[in-house]
């Protein structure tokens, strides 16, 4: 079935056709991050798709994925083009290496999912904390709750993991 | 012009090599509220176009187009010029396509679907339907595949490539005032173009201490909005001899090549590597020349960001030292290599890069439309001093090189020389 919700003022939506994004979405709602297997080769992929990136094999599985892992790049956007964003700026867009898959099948691949800075019950970061984040901080998956079967994951910072010395960020600030 | 790595085996049949020409450029002015619908600056310009190739609006018989439900139809604009076409399409895209459009007008002639072909682009970028989705479109309900970025307010193309531009400064130690020379070389370039929207030159200060749009984006990294049309007009170098300027040819193309996952591109790195690295792979042994042979560049500025990684990635620097090549002076008028030298999409305006290709046409011809005396043979006596509001014409063109983009993963390009 369809669903409609709104988050932050703005509207999301998942088609009842959209079997991928509704199964995906729904594992979300129960913040229990599930990813698609594929049938024939096992692995994973991010975000949904209809068939394997890799061997192009139709059928999958949906399979936990621990949302551990570290940041690979991100941006600080401090002019927001959407009414939602609005006032909410600077937020961070991470794009976060799970560290399940990481480097496979090759050293430059990884399941890399997108997610806002967040703060552990999913609100988007406060400013002192967007200044904690760069490319290497080590981030704990948490979720936006938006709707029956639709919550957006997000990111917080893992504050039980050990994090690098020195994280790198944009050195203008 | 001299044809080195002739060893190379190129893919496309060299025979098509130079058979091809661009004949005719045509643009209308370049601003923000243009006050007339995308039909009318289309028409504008794509007779323009014809005028400029010496042809008749009867001697057209292809039309193409991009756009993104921004724009009109290659049908109103035929129609309104009483061209009957043989051959006509619109296709979804934006940057990186008017190379690939002029790739599929080659096929089509090849093919014998058609002889003359237009190809425009029409748009009101800054009163109609602005690019990085602001206004209405902004507020617009996010479903499905769009879950995963518009959902965390990834949405614009600056906010889309950052992760790419952010990772390069990673990667390679790429500096804020390195980049930031792509703006100051291009607005130099545009105080010499009497037609660019924006004329004034800035510094590197001026750049870093604009307000952040998005990290690493300050707002003169960015290019501009506006309201504008052109067209470019192909045909076979056998026609093209009986058109009115010296004869620009194509070498070869390269049409929206891609990094693997273009779902989300991100999930394949280096994600500092751009789509650049593929096309090279193709632009350089079909065009049967290299970096080192070409002499002018347009590489996309949709950004300062997106000039540096691709002349990084088409092999004009070493892998990673985009930041130095481009602060280096080789990208401004006077130097080695200059890119954009019509002022390009930070400072001419926006046209999604066909301006690129239509000011690396009339660099070949040795017709840059600059403020430089025109002399009693009706060309311009072209200076070649680049002072502000002087010549913008490089000395000596032969071999151009147009390299488009639509994002971090889809670019094409094109190899031109001068007949």
């Amino acid at each position: 079935m369809a669903i409609r919700g709104e988050y932050l003022g703005m509207g999301l939506t998942v088609d009842d056709l959209d079997v991928e994004n509704l199964e995906y979405f729904r594992h979300c709602a129960e913040h229990d991050f599930h990813l698609q297997a594929c049938a024939q080769c096992s692995r994973l992929r991010y975000p949904p798709t209809t068939a394997c990136p890799w061997c192009a094999t139709l059928d999958s599985t949906w399979k936990k994925v621990e949302g551990r892992g570290s940041v690979h790049s991100y941006s600080e956007v401090h002019h927001a083009i959407q009414p939602a964003f609005r006032g909410k700026t600077p937020y961070l867009i991470l794009l976060v290496d799970l560290d399940t898959q990481k480097g496979e099948p090759t050293p430059d691949e990884a399941l890399r999912v997108v997610g806002n800075l967040a703060t552990p019950d999913g609100q988007l970061a406060p400013p002192e904390m967007v200044k904690r984040v760069g490319i290497g901080t080590r981030v704990r998956m948490v979720f936006s709750d938006v709707a029956p079967g639709l919550a957006l994951p997000q990111w917080t910072i893992d504050e039980t993991a050990s994090q690098p010395a020195q994280v790198w960020r944009y050195p203008q600030e | 012009m001299p044809l080195p790595r002739a060893e190379v085996d190129a893919t496309t049949p060299k025979y098509l090599r130079d058979k091809y020409a661009i004949v005719g450029v045509g643009e209308t002015t370049y601003t923000r509220g243009s006050g007339k619908t995308t039909r009318a600056l289309g028409t504008w310009a794509v007779r323009n176009a014809i005028l400029d190739a010496g042809l008749k609006p009867s001697d057209i018989d292809g039309m193409l187009s991009y756009q993104g439900g921004d724009s009109t139809s290659g049908t109103f604009i035929s129609g309104d010029l009483g061209i009957r076409l043989n051959f006509y399409m619109d296709v979804m895209g934006g940057g990186s396509s008017t190379e690939a459009l002029v790739g599929i007008a080659i096929g089509l002639i090849e093919a014998g679907c058609c002889k003359v072909v237009a190809i425009f682009r029409s748009m009101n970028g800054y009163s109609q339907v602005r690019i990085g989705g602001t206004g209405a479109r902004s507020a617009a309900p996010v479903g499905g595949d769009m879950l995963h970025n518009r959902a965390y307010g990834w949405q614009s193309a600056g906010q889309s490539f950052a992760p790419t531009f952010m990772r390069h400064m990673y990667d390679y130690g790429t500096k804020p005032e390195q980049v930031a020379m792509v703006k100051v070389a291009h607005s130099h370039h545009a105080s010499n173009n009497p037609k660019a929207y924006y004329k004034k030159r800035f510094t590197v200060e001026d750049v870093l201490s604009s307000r952040f749009i998005c990290k690493p984006l300050h707002l003169l990294d960015c290019c501009v909005e506006t309201d504008n049309a052109t067209a470019i007009i192909v045909t076979s170098a056998e026609r093209a001899r009986d058109c009115k300027h010296p004869l620009v040819l194509i070498r070869g193309v390269v049409g929206r090549c891609n990094k693997p996952r273009l779902d989300m591109h991100y999930q394949h790195g280096p994600i500092s590597t751009v789509a650049g690295y593929y096309a090279r792979q193709i632009l350089w042994p079909n065009s049967g020349v290299g970096p080192e042979n070409i002499d002018i560049t347009g590489s996309y500025d949709a950004f300062t960001f997106t000039t540096m990684l691709q002349l990084e990635d088409y092999g004009f620097c070493k892998k990673g030292e985009g930041g130095e090549y481009v602060s280096s002076g080789a990208i401004q008028l006077g130097g080695r290599r200059p890119n954009n030298t019509s002022g390009g999409h930070l400072c001419e305006g926006y046209t999604h890069g066909m301006n690129m290709v239509i000011e690396n046409t009339r660099q070949l011809r040795h017709d840059a439309d600059d403020s430089c005396p025109i002399g009693a043979d009706g060309k311009r006596q072209h200076t070649y001093d680049y002072r502000e509001g002087g010549c913008r014409q490089v000395k000596n063109v032969e071999v151009s090189a147009n390299l488009g983009w639509a994002n971090p993963s889809t670019a094409s390009s094109m190899v031109m020389r001068r007949g």
